[in-house]
């Protein structure tokens, strides 16, 4: 218990920090299929003997480099982003079926397991994620720039492309932590969704920042303490809790307005 | 800031300046001289190579035949003596980010890593930098929710907060309706004279402009032709260029329209 709250804590902040930019770049599609192509390495990695996290990462980011060296050139990118996913997913299925004994290790892929986290796992998260909090923060200014208005930040000499590609392999780190908690179906709920309510809530971007921060681990804490004590799963949880948040937010904007 | 003696006169240089993409001739033998503190407008039809031009000042693309020399040098990507205010800079209804932060990245955007020290002082440019363009009232509201001459004037804070010797601005007016359009020409005029600024400024009509420039530089039909309104926009000097004829007319209230530009003369095919 004590290494799911560890674990969680850590994923919960990296991904709200990473998860404003991905709000803010309209790139929760891409981070989404992130995850996708990442199950297909976490499955594959396993059948041959290897760590579910290796695989994870090694795809995640090498989809993620590709997807933001092609930069926004590429019209109709989201399709073609979701024809590539929707493969990856058949191919995690496939390995899937070539492995037996597979059928909780594949849930918990997809849908989280951050009850059942080892001591090595939380290292290696959290590992992955002070990497990830040490990129975010180098990159911080010249994204936030890109991100606001690329042409500008261009014309001011900052380098968009190669930082849209190193943005894509920071979020794939974060999705790979991520996936450890909530899964792969499921990383919206921590990366998307505080930042989208923070966002809706400040114009401030270190304010939006904090706030989605704060959020994502007032989710996941509550959710794990609300999953120890009923025998449901620790996602459902986190998932509804982030829904509920965002759904409450809109009501009341919407009747302040 | 640079004393005087070693302050250069000539801001932008060009000397038998050519662009060309593949085999098509963009323009070709451009010379022009644009000097500090003067206002200039560039204008033309569409596809004529205004926007090319932006582009070569800004160090983005290099010419094909000539030089150019922007502060005496050849342009460099990043140039901050260049402050830079793109084309088509609308923001959508839900963005969201405030139009006070968006004027800081004028600052330091380009910086690696986090801001760290120095929030004072830079409060303070990012202050004076709002109040020049009289857009206290709602720079503290998400860019989204403005309307087009609100986000014209943050544009235009942005640009100028990094202390630019030289305004590029690339059509701020397009986007704006006439009134919208004489008061940011108004605030810009202002500003570019409070600061002893040079200004290039990008636009498909001239009038809104003809009180406040200098100098035009007329890009059409893949040649160029630099001098006052007076002297460039004539019927003479557009038949030259447009190898067309082309009559010019000024109203009374000394609008300027011109007539006779037909399809094939402004849109040059490829």
């Amino acid at each position: 218990m004590v290494n799911a709250f560890l674990a969680g804590t850590v994923v919960a902040v990296i991904a709200g920090a990473i998860g404003y930019f991905v709000v803010l770049r309209s790139s929760s599609f891409a981070a989404h299929a992130l995850s996708h192509v990442g199950f297909a390495g976490a499955t594959g990695a396993v059948l041959l003997g290897l760590s579910p996290i290796f695989g994870l990462l090694v795809f995640t980011v090498g989809s993620g480099v590709v997807i933001g060296a092609v930069g926004d050139r590429v019209r109709g990118r989201d399709v073609t982003i979701g024809i590539v996913l929707a493969w990856t997913l058949g191919l995690g299925v496939l390995f899937i079926s070539l492995y037996t004994g597979y059928a909780t290790e594949a849930y918990a892929l997809l849908f989280g397991e951050i009850l059942g986290i080892s001591s090595l796992d939380v290292e290696v998260t959290a590992a992955v994620a002070v990497l990830t909090l040490l990129a975010l923060g180098a990159l911080y200014r010249p994204l936030l720039f890109a991100s606001v208005d690329q042409e500008l930040a261009r014309a001011k000499g900052v380098p968009v492309l190669a930082l849209s590609t190193a943005f894509m392999a920071v979020l794939a780190l974060a999705v790979t932590d991520a996936v450890q908690v909530v899964g792969v179906l499921l990383i919206f709920a921590l990366v998307v969704t505080p930042a989208a309510i923070s966002i809706r809530l400040t114009s401030r971007p270190a304010r939006a920042i904090a706030i989605a921060v704060g959020l994502s681990l007032a989710f996941t804490w509550i959710g794990l303490f609300i999953a120890f004590y009923s025998p449901h799963p620790v996602s459902f949880f986190i998932t509804s809790l982030a829904f509920g948040t965002y759904l409450l937010v809109r009501v009341l904007q919407a009747l302040r307005n | 800031m640079t004393p005087l003696a070693s302050v250069p006169e000539t801001v932008v240089e060009a000397v038998g300046l050519a662009v060309r993409y593949g085999s098509r001739t963009v323009w070709a033998d451009a010379g022009f001289s644009i000097k500090r503190g003067s206002f200039t407008a560039i204008l033309g039809p569409n596809g004529s190579g205004k926007s090319t031009l932006v582009r070569l000042l800004l160090g983005q693309l290099a010419p094909s035949a000539g030089e150019l020399k922007v502060f005496g040098e050849p342009p460099k990507r990043g140039n901050h003596r260049i402050g830079y205010i793109p084309q088509g800079s609308a923001f959508d209804p839900d963005f969201t980010v405030r139009g006070r932060d968006f004027v800081g990245l004028g600052i330091d955007g380009h910086r690696w890593g986090v801001p760290l020290g120095g929030a004072t002082a830079k409060r303070r440019r990012i202050d004076a930098a709002i109040e020049a363009v009289h857009a206290g009232a709602y720079a503290d509201r998400p860019l989204g929710r403005l309307s087009g001459g609100e986000q014209q004037r943050l544009l235009l804070a942005h640009g100028l907060v990094g202390e630019p010797e030289l305004l590029l601005m690339d059509e701020p007016l397009s986007h704006l309706d006439v009134r919208n359009q004489a008061a940011i020409v108004q605030v810009i005029a202002r500003v570019v004279r409070e600061r002893g600024l040079t200004v290039v400024l990008v636009a498909h009509d001239v009038n809104p402009l003809l009180a406040h420039i200098d100098g035009v530089l007329y890009v059409a039909n893949g040649r160029t032709a630099i001098g006052t309104p007076a002297e460039v926009i004539t019927s003479e000097s557009l038949s030259a260029i447009y190898s067309a004829p082309v009559e010019v007319f000024t109203d009374r209230f000394g609008r300027i329209f011109v007539a006779g530009l037909e399809e094939e003369a402004s849109h040059p095919h490829p």
